[in-house]
């Protein structure tokens, strides 16, 4: 039975990663479809770190945009190649940074494989960044619990935003200034293979000792002490962990948005992911990472119609004007949760339903 | 035999103005089943706190295994407010005051008077997360699995403990659709998941039918036996407190009244007079 599960999964995640590749093939790049798989990677990816930690261990934190935020910048930061700096950091004579890592590594390796292997190091670096970041935070934040916690870690991402934009950083950050003209993956099958990938680092996580420790913290704090298991460790933990692929994948979000404005990291942001998560699950990675693909494909794409006058070939320019799309996106999510008290997955996870399913079968025949 | 393992001192827990746990000094020999009983109120669960780190207790020290663990005395401005006895004893000996974690693995695990399993895991599961404090990978070698020697051992583990404790047939059910006497042996199993040398149970039989309680009796002697292990328990089914305890401690109002082997407790008037109180046909 468990055997079966592994190989159904496995063909799930296979028929997955060739859609991608066939819709890679068949699409141009700047097609909607293109793009809703990209974000909806990015996102599921920060959802599920998001989920490690507000699912996994219980800790109610509202941080994760600054996270993000710091992954981004350093993507950026290290990324625009050297020719181009004195465009974008047209306030700050070039900036100070004057280097590229896709540059440094496509003359070690050739072109293609050392832009990647630049880029990939870019977001290493931004997650790592995340991930200092945290420690030094959860320091003194990680003493608070559930609503103050949250309080104390959305104030952090609001600092981070406003401390990004200031001035005296401009040779670094451009201020708040755009940052663009780095280099991005062109293929949707890129950002699945790697999101995938860190998503899978994730679910192995969980699923080995310090995730059942986490689980555990989360179930009943004051048992898991009396266990053994030290809280403030394994809290921090985490914290760590959990931002660093909140970094990551703010690293990849820049990637795919193709510039990064301080801006565009505040709390509405996440909003956004906390909503995902908890419509998925809370402590469901599966339910994160469907209702990512959901929530985007129906905002950037599905909906799209309600905004601007024709929708399912109705066309109603007189309702379906700007914003509507968003007042039906709130019904809609209102309804979900109303039907889905524990979000679409609960806690369970693909192997789950499978088993179901199969259990199922078993009993009719 | 009569080798110390357990030994508190002059423990004194004070909060605001109540003193919950009055100047209490007792010891728990290695191999001993120990009760410690008293009415309801008198501070036996607040005790059990202080020794396990739960809470700091105001003044005194705790000694285990020859190495004392917990030791503190009235600071600040408990220091005015102080209404024990014995303030000044402990004032020139460093302060410990350790987390819960770190008394546990010193080796002594406690239950919970009010169930405190993790309810979202299956009884393996609980019983494995106990076992996490005894592993030596770190979040790295975890997650990709080079613990993979490890992880199994403690699986076997787990799988033996619950044929111990008799659990195994259902060591795939949620934690909470157990009926009320196998959760709290279940938490009996999870404590022992650690490889504690003092098992500290916190009212085992309590909401436990007449027939329940005399299965956990037999079940604590026999895990005591065959682990050799020492017990240290806070109970009120008085059969079951005289039947399977070697010594036993009686508080009232925070203060030891009595302690002896059951028939002298069972004969002191004073217990009778706080807490035993005299039977009709008597």
């Amino acid at each position: 039975m468990k055997k079966k599960e592994t190989v159904l999964v496995a063909i799930i995640l296979l028929l997955v990663l060739i859609g991608t590749i066939v819709l890679d093939a068949a699409l141009p790049s700047y097609h909607i479809a293109i793009k809703v798989v990209k974000k909806a990677t990015v996102y599921s990816l920060v959802a599920v770190s998001m989920n490690l930690l507000n699912g996994f261990t219980g800790l109610f934190s509202l941080g994760q945009a600054g996270f993000m935020l710091l992954g981004a910048y350093s993507y950026a930061v290290l990324c625009i190649p050297v020719a181009k700096r004195a465009g974008v950091y047209q306030q700050y004579n070039g900036g100070i940074v004057q280097f590229s890592l896709p540059e440094i590594f496509s003359n070690l390796f050739g072109q293609t494989v050392g832009t990647t292997v630049g880029m990939l190091l870019a977001l290493l670096f931004g997650g790592l960044l995340a991930a200092v970041f945290a420690y030094l935070i959860g320091l003194p934040v990680l003493r608070l619990k559930s609503d103050y916690l949250a309080i104390a870690t959305l104030g952090f991402a609001e600092i981070l935003r406003a401390f990004f934009q200031w001035r005296a950083l401009g040779p670094i950050t451009n201020g708040s200034n755009l940052l663009k003209n780095y280099p991005d993956f062109s293929h949707a099958t890129s950002y699945i293979i790697l999101g995938g990938l860190l998503i899978a680092v994730i679910v192995l996580l969980v699923h080995s000792t310090y995730g059942r420790a986490f689980i555990a913290i989360r179930d009943d704090e004051i048992a898991a002490e009396a266990m053994g298991i030290n809280l403030a460790h394994h809290k921090r933990l985490a914290f760590v962990i959990s931002s660093f692929f909140a970094g990551v994948g703010g690293g990849m979000l820049a990637m795919y948005m193709g510039a990064v404005q301080a801006l565009s990291f505040k709390s509405a942001m996440t909003y956004e992911i906390l909503l995902i998560v908890v419509i998925g699950g809370i402590g469901s990675i599966t339910g994160s990472i469907l209702t990512s693909f959901l929530y985007i494909a129906s905002v950037e794409w599905l909906l799209r119609g309600l905004d601007s006058g024709k929708f399912l070939g109705i066309s109603a320019p007189a309702i379906f004007k700007n914003g509507f799309r968003m007042a039906v996106v709130s019904v809609i999510i209102m309804v979900v949760v109303l039907f889905f008290r524990k979000g679409i997955m609960g806690d369970r996870e693909l192997p789950d339903l499978i088993r179901r399913r199969a259990k199922r079968g078993g009993g009719a025949s | 035999m009569s080798e110390n393992l357990l030994k508190a001192e002059n423990l004194t827990m004070q909060f605001g103005g109540v003193v919950a746990v009055d100047n209490l000094s007792l010891e728990v020999n290695v191999g001993e089943i120990v009760a410690l009983i008293g009415p309801n109120g008198a501070g036996k669960t607040t005790a059990f706190n202080a020794i396990t780190g739960v809470y700091e207790p105001t003044n005194g020290r705790v000694t285990f295994d020859g190495q004392v663990i917990v030791c503190n005395h009235p600071q600040g401005r408990m220091k005015r407010s102080y209404k024990g006895e014995c303030a000044e004893t402990y004032v020139h000996e460093r302060v410990l005051n350790p987390t819960p974690d770190q008394i546990t693995k010193r080796g002594m695990a406690r239950t919970f008077q009010n169930i405190r399993l993790w309810k979202s895991q299956t009884v393996f599961d609980n019983v494995l997360i106990a076992k996490h404090m005894l592993s030596t990978s770190n979040v790295l070698t975890a997650t990709f699995r080079l613990n993979r020697r490890e992880e199994e051992k403690q699986r076997s583990e787990v799988l033996d403990l619950l044929k111990l404790v008799g659990l195994d047939d259902v060591r795939d059910e949620l934690a909470t659709n157990l009926p009320y006497g196998r959760q709290r042996r279940l938490e009996i199993a999870r404590a022992l998941a650690t490889n504690p040398k003092l098992l500290l149970l916190d009212e085992p039989a309590a909401g436990m039918n007449p027939q329940e309680t005399l299965e956990l009796a037999e079940f604590i002697r026999s895990i005591r036996s065959e682990l050799g292990l020492t017990v240290f328990m806070i109970e009120h089914h008085m059969d079951m407190v005289m039947r399977i305890s070697d010594r036993i401690y009686v508080l009232d109002f925070g203060k030891l009244i009595a302690q002896g082997i059951p028939s002298e407790i069972q004969a002191n008037p004073r217990v009778i007079d706080a807490y035993l109180g005299v039977s009709d046909d008597a």
